[in-house]
């Protein structure tokens, strides 16, 4: 009988690969088709920031990520360095919060473009 | 009433440019004309495939940009008279292909044949999204495998947005294909089975091709698995799926080849 469960454990690998499959494709799927909601997204948040700084349409871009517990939206805006007004930096805030969705600062930007 | 067949699937290597040979070839010996496009551009292999690759003169982007007429282009299958193939180029780039240039092929050759089959490059991207973009019908060629399977049904999620037909608020008739099926390997467990794709993906099955050494042995030899062994397992099914496209009812079966061990050892000999 042990005999007979390991040869079984070994080989039926189809049964995982199916319920992986289940569970990516419904989650897929939902994400596709509201792909529009990060379009509209991307769009308000656009009009929101060009009230204060001229940005691109190519300047922005949002982005959906899943994790187990919590999902993220991140969304990043790329403004031009001369722009950008320099704010006063609170002393204690100035490492910024990694989880931060919104960076303006000039220093987060040009320390990620690695120059 | 002309109809605009698209093979895809997202993944490569999968038996598109194989089914759209094997498929083509079953459709036209069955008296109906067809033409084949190769949509690959820049990685053509359908011309090899069907044998036609010492006869392509001028190919899809020629046509497209208006440097060749279209029956310049066309390659006449020599085994099968209503049988022709438009390749695509293999050194241009692929952005020559213009949205209104493939269209109005489409539209030119759908005057001329009963099947246009696009047979679709691998990816997402603008290749295989204008492949589609015309279809009456889709092939969706999947292999038991978890990524095909996943390639799949995005594939499937851009025939439902991407096509013309979508965006008219039409129906594309989509149909699976299940190709280099190991019906002993599923049968262990070792391997999604037919009814686990079918759940997973939900449209309905055109047919069942087995994995099968004659398939390499045909293409090795140009010529498509319906042409050069008709009575293999492959090739009846095959035969089975050109059947249902055309609307005839048939239950799906998954053809074996008959061989003892003696035909095996001989059989080797033989070839
Ligand atoms: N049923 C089959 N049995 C065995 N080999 C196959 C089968 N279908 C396709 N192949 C092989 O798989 C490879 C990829 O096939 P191809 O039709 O070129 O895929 P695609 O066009 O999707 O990239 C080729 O070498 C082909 O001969
Ligand atoms: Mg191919």
């Amino acid at each position: 009988m042990k005999i007979l469960n390991f040869f079984k454990q070994r080989t039926s690998t189809a049964p995982v690969a199916r319920e992986r499959l289940q569970l990516l494709l419904a989650h897929e799927r939902a994400v596709s088709g509201k792909s529009d909601l990060i379009a509209i997204l991307q769009e308000e948040i656009m009009a929101v920031i060009a009230k204060h700084f001229p940005v691109e349409q190519e300047g922005i871009t949002v982005k959906m990520e899943r994790g187990e517990v919590v999902s993220t939206l991140e969304v990043e805006v790329e403004i031009p360095t001369p722009m950008c007004p320099s704010f006063p930096l609170p002393a204690n805030s100035a490492p910024s919060d990694p989880s931060e969705p919104v960076s303006i600062e000039p220093e987060t930007k040009m320390a990620r473009t690695g120059s | 009433m002309a109809k605009v067949l698209v093979v895809t699937s997202g993944k490569g290597g999968v038996g598109k440019t194989t089914s759209t040979a094997a498929l083509g070839a079953a459709l036209a010996s069955a008296g109906k004309n067809v033409v084949l496009i190769d949509f690959d551009v820049g990685l053509r292999n359908l011309d090899l495939v069907m044998g036609a690759e010492r006869r392509v003169v001028y190919d899809l982007i020629n046509v497209v940009q208006g440097d060749a007429k279209l029956a310049q282009a066309l390659i006449r299958d020599k085994r099968v008279p209503t049988l022709s193939l438009l390749p695509a180029s293999q050194t241009r780039d692929k952005d020559a292909l213009t949205d209104e240039g493939v269209s109005s092929v489409i539209t030119e050759l759908k005057e001329k044949f009963d099947w246009v089959i696009c047979d679709s490059p691998a990816g997402i991207e603008r290749g295989a999204t204008l492949a589609m973009r015309h279809a009456d019908v889709a092939i969706v060629v999947t292999n038991p495998e978890v990524s095909s399977v996943r390639d799949s049904d995005r594939i499937i999620g851009l025939l439902d947005s991407k096509t013309e037909r979508a965006e008219k608020g039409e129906r594309v008739e989509k149909h699976l294909l299940l190709t280099r099926f190991d019906a002993a390997r599923a049968g262990r467990g070792e391997m999604l089975n037919v009814g686990d794709v079918l759940e997973i993906l939900s449209i309905p099955l055109l047919g069942i091709i087995p994995e099968s050494s004659e398939v390499l042995r045909a293409s090795n030899l140009g010529s498509p698995i319906t042409l050069n062994n008709p009575a293999s397992a492959a090739a009846r099914a095959y035969f089975e799926a050109a059947k249902r496209l055309n609307g005839e009812a048939l239950d799906v079966t998954i053809p074996i080849d008959r061989k003892g061990l003696f035909g095996k050892l001989f059989g080797r000999r033989a070839a």
